[in-house]
């Protein structure tokens, strides 16, 4: 069989950095072919080019046996390349058929449109109603939208960047078995991501990048997910070990708490109960947009609660405002590094008083004390392993990853009461997943009560001592995290809200 | 990261829209012009760039004072040079002050505002508020003096300004309106009160009939007069030296200021911070009220002297550009209203001994405001010439 796309030697520079070094692969029509490597590998910039979105420095790409070198996102999809991308750029005030006109050249008449969306969307098992509004959808709905817009174009290569972050399992079983039949049918698929069990499940073929180089090909099928990640860190692994035990002690409790979304496609939280003991980390798991950042806001004092809903320590935090809590002990580390967690245009200094004021003494009668702030920056800088000239370098400079780790380590060395996190490693590497797991478990083994919110249900497992699922702004009653396996998770996690899986 | 200027970062979606609105001769200009996005704000263009926009504004002011017939450097030189080095000097640098007060003591408190992201645009009504009840607290003692009587007009400016401004600040928080519109509107309403003030109740009794108030120059306790006779120096620009010291320590030193300057930049890790913003709406809406409530009583009682019609002369709105020209910086605004003083007077000379329009003056500052905006790119973007790619 010829191959469908060929990369020779491809190479592209960026100041002061080689994202693709001499990048070599082959992808055969049907194959499901897995791109692995870890933050900053150089994995988007290699689809990047095959979308059109970057021009390679050197090297050449073959479609087909016959030169392919698309100048624009336009030119890659006129031959038949479909990228769906980890972030989805859809409106939420219009309708799926709307958002998948709205990318297309030429768009059908809206009743034509939608006609091709339901049959493209029983043919694939991707149960989708053109008319529904994208605002309403989970975010299972909202990818099925990219893929069926990219579908529509009926692609012979099919790249999906990270498309099973946001996924339950039973929803990730459904888009496998999509992906499975457009390999059958003969569409290639180029599949990146970190979940090394789901690669072995899915693909064929995988191409392991490391530092913009190619480093190893292998069979995922034969080679066990321990290899693949040292293959990708090019180091052997360390687990986080855990030290924590509850000791029985609650910190922290909710109570009956229901609570309205601030923002109109939020999710209102109704009827959560649930309480944490010193020294211990409970895992609230599920998809984002189930009431995550409320069930955070509700948390950090952001948004208001009733009376008698959260408590800590017996004392009622109804009314106390974010500072005041961070000085009783209550802290808080929400998803959103640029904006929430931090001030993406201020200095780290800066960042570090945002939260530090009341616990680490910068102030003093509303008078900062800025040689003091610096120094608590220097100190999250060196101890969380943050890689920046220094602390005046603006938040925004720094690289996802880095400013994951400044924002965790800002509120870990203030040594809270309670640590409650959202998404504590999303878009992080492996090494700096690893330190951050570490250091939530370090804090409960000193007798924090941690609460880590997160999608990623093997971090969850890792480290949790107990888990429950939030749902549709619902959540499951807490279980301990020990003999839980994939399916019954799966079931916590309300059945991918009772979508039904089609029968492909 | 590269960004051509109209070249959408559009994800799956194609780059559906506006396109083919661009002419080809633009289209080909933009393909060799690129921002790219820097890593960190640029200092030195953060100082650099309100220089070169003065001198922009020379360079366009003196080509459109040369298509009105005029010799743009005499034009440009009577404008700049005229009022501090000039023949008439001695009578010009003391308006300098005089001028520039008012301006720098309004700007300072819009800049807290505009700093936090809170757009109060209605300084000239706080203004004109302010002059009304600190001349009216004067007034209402006439013919007594008193050590006493000028403190109260001072404190009583300042509570009519902040009062004016409160209005607008209320009606957010409670409902959520605009405080753009809203501020903006009432500058109308108070130009309406000051009519009916100086045709009625503040009315000069002894004035034949003509309307404004008594002049308050002749009023030795409510007179805010020289300090050192022949400098300019009168209490209003105390006030604004004040103003100046307090803003510099509250954004440098304060939780206050620092709440100010986290909201701006990013209103959700604000809130995540512990900022109230209800509250720091209220507290910066309050104080710009009052500090231009407080220029409108210095001016009334001091150099204007009267409550009359036409007694504002829009130092409300030059303060908004006199704020961004300084860079929402303390120390910036006291050279941005010296500069901007200095082409009201500069100006004027123009008009009587080249007889420019006065039109041609404002449009003159309103480039100043223009090319400083639009420099402002170039702190947080480097230009690149050259076609690269898009991503």
């Amino acid at each position: 069989m010829t191959d469908l796309l060929a990369l020779r030697g491809l190479t592209k520079a960026y100041p002061g950095v080689i994202a693709n070094d001499d990048v070599s692969l082959s992808i055969a029509p049907g194959e499901i072919h897995a791109l692995l490597g870890e933050n900053g590998a150089g994995k988007s910039t290699l689809v990047k080019m095959i979308y059109g979105l970057v021009k390679p420095d050197a090297g050449k790409m073959e479609m087909n046996g016959a030169g392919f070198a698309p100048t624009d996102p336009r030119a890659a999809r006129a031959a038949g390349v479909g990228m769906v991308f980890q972030h989805f750029s859809l409106f939420d005030a219009l309708s799926v058929a709307e958002n998948i006109a709205l990318g297309m050249e030429t768009p059908p008449p809206m009743r034509t449109l939608a006609a091709r969306i339901e049959e493209v969307s029983q043919t694939y098992g991707l149960p989708l109603s053109p008319d529904r509004t994208v605002g309403d959808l989970s975010a299972g709905e909202r990818q099925r939208v990219e893929i069926i817009r990219c579908l529509l174009q009926d692609p012979k290569l099919l790249i999906m960047d990270e498309p099973t972050s946001v996924l339950t399992p039973q929803e990730v079983d459904i888009l496998f078995k999509t992906l499975r039949k457009l390999s059958a049918e003969g569409t290639a698929i180029l599949y990146i991501s970190h979940k090394l069990e789901e690669i072995r499940a899915l693909c064929d073929t995988a191409t392991i990048l490391r530092g913009g180089k190619v480093v190893g090909d292998c069979v995922p099928r034969d080679t066990s997910a321990r290899e693949m990640a040292e293959l990708m860190v090019g180091s052997t692994l360390a687990t986080p070990k855990s030290a924590a035990h509850a000791t029985g002690e609650v910190i922290l409790s909710v109570t009956n708490l229901s609570v309205a979304s601030p923002s109109a496609f939020g999710m209102a939280l109704k009827d959560i109960s649930f309480a944490v003991q010193a020294g211990e980390v409970l895992g609230i798991g599920g998809v984002a947009g189930n009431g995550q950042d409320e069930l955070l806001a509700v948390l950090s004092g952001e948004l208001p609660s009733a009376p008698g809903m959260v408590t800590f320590e017996g004392r009622d935090l109804a009314g106390i405002g974010p500072e005041a809590r961070r000085g009783l002990g209550v802290l808080s580390a929400p998803e959103e590094r640029l904006g929430h967690a931090a001030a993406p245009n201020m200095s780290l200094t800066e960042n570090a008083m945002l939260t530090g004021a009341a616990r680490e003494g910068l102030s003093a009668r509303g008078l900062l004390n800025w040689p003091k702030t610096r120094a608590f920056a220097t100190r999250i800088i060196s101890e969380f392993d943050v890689r920046t000239p220094g602390p005046e370098n603006a938040a925004r400079s720094l690289s996802g990853g880095n400013l994951q780790k400044f924002v965790i380590g800002r509120e870990v060395l203030q040594k809270p009461e309670v640590l409650v996190v959202n998404q504590p490693t999303w878009g992080v590497d492996a090494a700096a997943a690893a330190a951050i797991r570490q250091a939530l478990l370090d804090l409960a083994a000193g007798g924090t009560a941690v609460v880590v919110i997160s999608q990623d249900l093997d971090e969850l497992m890792e480290i949790s001592d107990r888990f429950a699922a939030l749902n549709e702004g619902r959540l499951s009653d807490p279980r301990p995290t020990q003999g839980l396996d994939v399916e019954q998770i799966g079931l916590m996690l309300g059945g991918a809200h009772g979508i039904e899986v089609a029968h492909v | 990261m590269s960004r051509n200027l109209f070249d959408k970062q559009s994800g799956a979606g194609a780059n559906p829209l506006g396109m083919a609105v661009l002419s080809p001769a633009l289209w080909l200009a933009l393909l060799f012009v690129q921002l790219e996005k820097r890593p960190q704000p640029s200092k030195a263009m953060a100082y650099a760039t309100p220089v070169l926009a003065v001198v922009l504004t020379m360079i366009f002011g003196g080509v459109l004072f040369a298509v009105l017939g005029k010799d743009p450097l005499q034009a440009i030189t009577t404008i700049f040079w005229e009022p501090i080095f000039g023949e008439f000097a001695f009578f010009y640098r003391p308006q300098l002050l005089i001028k520039g007060a008012p301006l720098v003591l309004i700007a300072i408190g819009l800049a807290l505002g505009f700093k936090a992201g809170i757009w109060n645009i209605g300084a000239e009504g706080q203004y004109i508020v302010g002059a009304i009840c600190g001349a009216g607290a004067g007034l209402a003692f006439y013919p007594a003096e008193s050590v006493l009587i000028f403190p109260l007009m001072v404190l009583a400016g300042a509570l009519g300004g902040w009062a004016w401004a409160m209005i607008p600040g209320l009606l957010k928080v409670k409902f959520g309106t605009n405080e753009i519109l809203v501020s903006l509107m009432l500058v109308y309403v108070a130009e309406q009160l000051l009519a009916s003030m100086s045709l009625g109740l503040l009315k000069n009794p002894e004035g034949f009939g003509f309307p404004g108030s008594r002049n308050l120059q002749q009023y030795p306790s409510a007179h805010n007069a020289e300090i050192i006779t022949g400098t300019g120096m009168h209490w209003g620009v105390v006030a604004a030296l004040i103003a100046v010291i307090f803003a510099y320590v509250l954004l440098t030193r304060h939780s206050l200021g620092f709440a100010i300057r986290v909201t701006g930049e990013a209103p959700r890790a604000a809130k995540f911070g512990g900022v109230n913003p209800g509250r720091l709406v209220l507290f910066c809406l309050g104080i710009s009220g009052l500090l231009a409530g407080l220029a409108g009583m210095f001016e009334v009682s001091g150099p204007s002297g009267q409550i009359s019609i036409d007694f504002n002369v829009g130092y409300g709105f030059t303060a908004i550009i006199v704020a961004f020209l300084g860079r929402l910086n303390p120390l910036g605004i006291v050279a941005a209203g010296l500069l901007m003083a200095l082409t009201y007077i500069g100006g004027d000379i123009a008009q009587s001994q080249l007889g420019l329009p006065a039109a041609a003056i404002q449009v003159f500052q309103g480039m100043l405001l223009f090319f400083l905006l639009a420099l402002d790119v170039l702190t947080n973007y480097r230009v690149r010439f050259g076609k690269g790619e898009t991503a």
